[in-house]
């Protein structure tokens, strides 16, 4: 064994076993070309995709459709959110709605006591509800986050029903006949074009934030938490800030969409603004799209939003979709325990590499993973 | 010689159990300590004494002159010392070189922490250099929990190193690993230890221990026993009756398993 001079940092051992076959991977020095290649692509499909989303108004100039459309988008940013603190630190947070209240109440609000003449001005409203939220998420994150996991969901949905029943009984909240906003007189036909817009807004910042956070040290600190919380600690993460900042930042895109909402319907009711499946929903977009992943949450609620909407114009019965909601729920669970995003994303991977690499078990292994093992004979790799 | 760490005085119960009684340790600065015992002779309550996981009323603990008593596991890991744990611990979703990027030298609030990308090209080379010290550099972009046990020991060992600690706890490093893989780690902590770094080991496997340690302390029912140089130790009659509860083979027996 040689011994290096003081002065060397820590870095390459003098001796390596040239046998050794993972070696020459180490060699070949980190490839920046393939990670701005791979950043390329990946810019590339948002801009599509919001380009896409931006015509959907004019290719599809139909009131009903924009009208899914508001909501989709609304319950993308929302679920984007909730991922972002639910998916990555591993809490389950059930009272998220507790901010979309807080957002749709702060807008009607500040709508009526402002004193903005109702139009295009009024949406300036909106990223102010969404603080509003995020103040609010502060007391309730304290106090919420001194549990861990299971029992932070209780407090959560505890603390949930004391904002709704706040809201149906104070009366500057207008009690359970709720607040009204006035709304601006544009055409009915494009009506719905500014909402869609507006929310589209929200979502693309909304998105953008969490790739940002999701590449940060912050990122990589808040998954560390859901990995091994106590191990954390150890390596030097300040836990108890790190979770609550997130859970603060996760109420702020959530209430401003709240806001939205608000201005949108027109009138904030206690039990839609503060609806305890508003986080039910958002779970089931979740969890089917693939938690802890960008855009799980952003094709669960994609999928789920417009197939709420559908069934309850269809049907004009609007709890149907708690019974579909509640049977996807357990089919997921029961087939794509990791979600429709990590579940593809393997496949693919798996089809396109020549040599398939030992599946990378997270939860409940895949059935075909399992089925590749016992074809091949027990735990041999 | 000043002591990198000293415990003294330190009680620890859990319910009616006591843990820790009026225990004393000195580790130098600059050695290779190891910390012998047999199981539940208090070794890791020790360290989560030293490490702030569990907290004292009775006795001091001081790193490099610095009072630390009941301070918590982020602030000691801040202040240059860091740990291992028994079971081994990753972060088994991220990959590799994520978790070497989880931990930092900098203090940095929490804006900065989301603003400052971890995938800096300096902070990328320096985890890469570490992964390459450990051998992990080609298994980089794979997710931790893959790894195999003794790989994992690695690979919390060289994160741990990412804020390079000045004394670094290792609870038995050796453990679950195959013979290559100590021999390797053995190695790296005598490396990091040329450097000037400071270590504290639990183990079990006493050839790793006889092997590496400059000194020995000795542990039984919560307190310290004896410490010197290994030799000393092996063939002290009280280890053996700690270890063998007193029907013991000699010395030179033991020595030569």
């Amino acid at each position: 064994m040689t011994r290096r001079d003081e002065t060397s940092p820590v870095g390459l051992p003098g001796e390596r076993d040239p046998a050794d076959p993972a070696d020459p991977a180490v060699s070949d020095e980190e490839d920046p070309g393939a990670r701005r290649r791979e950043r390329v692509r990946k810019l590339t499909a948002a801009v599509l995709a919001v380009a896409v989303l931006v015509l959907v108004p004019v290719m599809l100039p139909n009131p009903t459709i924009t009208s899914i459309g508001v909501f989709t988008l609304i319950f993308m940013t929302g679920a984007t959110a909730w991922n972002g603190f639910n998916g990555y630190s591993g809490y389950v947070s059930l009272g998220h709605a507790a901010f979309y209240g807080t957002g749709a109440y702060a807008f009607a609000m500040l709508a009526k006591h402002v004193g903005l003449q109702p139009g295009y001005s009024l949406f300036a409203l909106v990223p102010l509800a969404g603080l509003v939220a995020g103040v609010v998420a502060i007391p309730f994150g304290v106090v919420a986050l001194r549990t861990r996991r299971h029992q932070f969901v209780i407090v959560t949905i505890a603390v949930f029903f004391v904002f709704q029943l706040l809201a149906y009984n104070l009366s500057w909240l207008g009690g359970s006949l709720g607040l009204f906003v006035s709304q601006p007189s544009w055409p009915g036909e494009t009506f719905n074009d500014r909402y869609y817009y507006a929310a589209l807004v929200v979502l693309v910042l909304t998105v953008a934030l969490y790739v940002k956070m999701r590449n940060s040290r912050f990122g990589l600190q808040l998954c560390a938490i859901r990995d091994d919380e106590d191990r954390a600690l150890s390596v030097g993460v300040h836990v108890g800030r790190v979770k609550l900042v997130a859970f603060v930042i996760s109420a702020i895109p959530v209430g401003m969409v709240g806001a939205i909402y608000a201005y949108f319907v027109g009138q904030v009711l206690p039990q839609f603004a503060f609806d305890p499946l508003f986080d039910v929903a958002i779970a089931v977009m979740c969890f089917t799209g693939g938690m802890g992943t960008l855009t799980g949450p952003l094709i669960g609620a994609l999928l789920l939003e417009p197939l709420q909407q559908y069934i309850t114009l269809q049907f004009s019965a609007s709890a149907i979709y708690l019974v579909v909601y509640g049977a996807l729920f357990l089919l997921v669970i029961l087939f794509l325990p990791r979600g429709l995003i990590p579940t593809t994303a393997q496949a693919w991977r798996a089809r396109r590499s020549v040599t398939p690499e030992e599946p990378v078990e997270l939860g409940a292994p895949p059935l075909a993973a399992l089925r590749r093992r016992l074809v091949s004979g027990g735990g041999a790799r | 010689m000043s002591a990198a760490l000293e415990v003294s005085g330190v009680s620890k119960s859990f319910g009616g159990v006591r843990a820790l009684s009026l225990c004393d340790l000195q580790v130098e600065e600059g050695t290779i300590a190891g910390l012998i015992g047999p199981n539940g002779s208090g070794k890791t309550t020790l360290f989560n004494v030293v490490t702030g996981y569990e907290r004292i009323r009775q006795g001091e603990v001081h790193f490099r002159g610095r009072r630390i008593t009941n301070s918590p596991p982020d602030t000691v890991f801040k202040l240059g010392l860091g740990r291992t744990f028994q079971l081994t611990r990753i972060f088994a979703r991220l990959t590799v070189m994520e978790n070497m990027l989880v931990a930092t030298q900098h203090r940095e609030g929490w804006l900065r922490s989301m603003l400052h990308s971890p995938h800096a090209p300096g902070e990328r080379r320096r985890a890469l250099e570490l992964l390459e010290f450990v051998g992990l550099a080609a298994a980089r972009d794979k997710p931790a929990g893959v790894l195999s046990y003794g790989q994992q020991r690695l690979l919390e060992f060289a994160y741990i190193l990412v804020a390079d600690p000045q004394v670094i706890l290792l609870d038995e490093p050796a453990s679950g690993v195959n013979l290559t893989l100590i021999e390797q780690l053995a190695d790296r902590i005598r490396d990091c230890n040329a450097e000037g770094r400071t270590f504290l080991v639990v183990e079990h496997n006493m050839e790793f221990v006889m092997g590496l340690c400059d000194k020995v302390t000795v542990m039984h029912q919560g307190r310290t026993i004896m410490s010197g140089a290994p030799e000393e130790v092996r063939a002290h009659p009280d280890v053996l009756d700690a270890y063998l509860g007193g029907d013991f083979p000699r010395a030179d027996e033991l020595a030569g398993a």
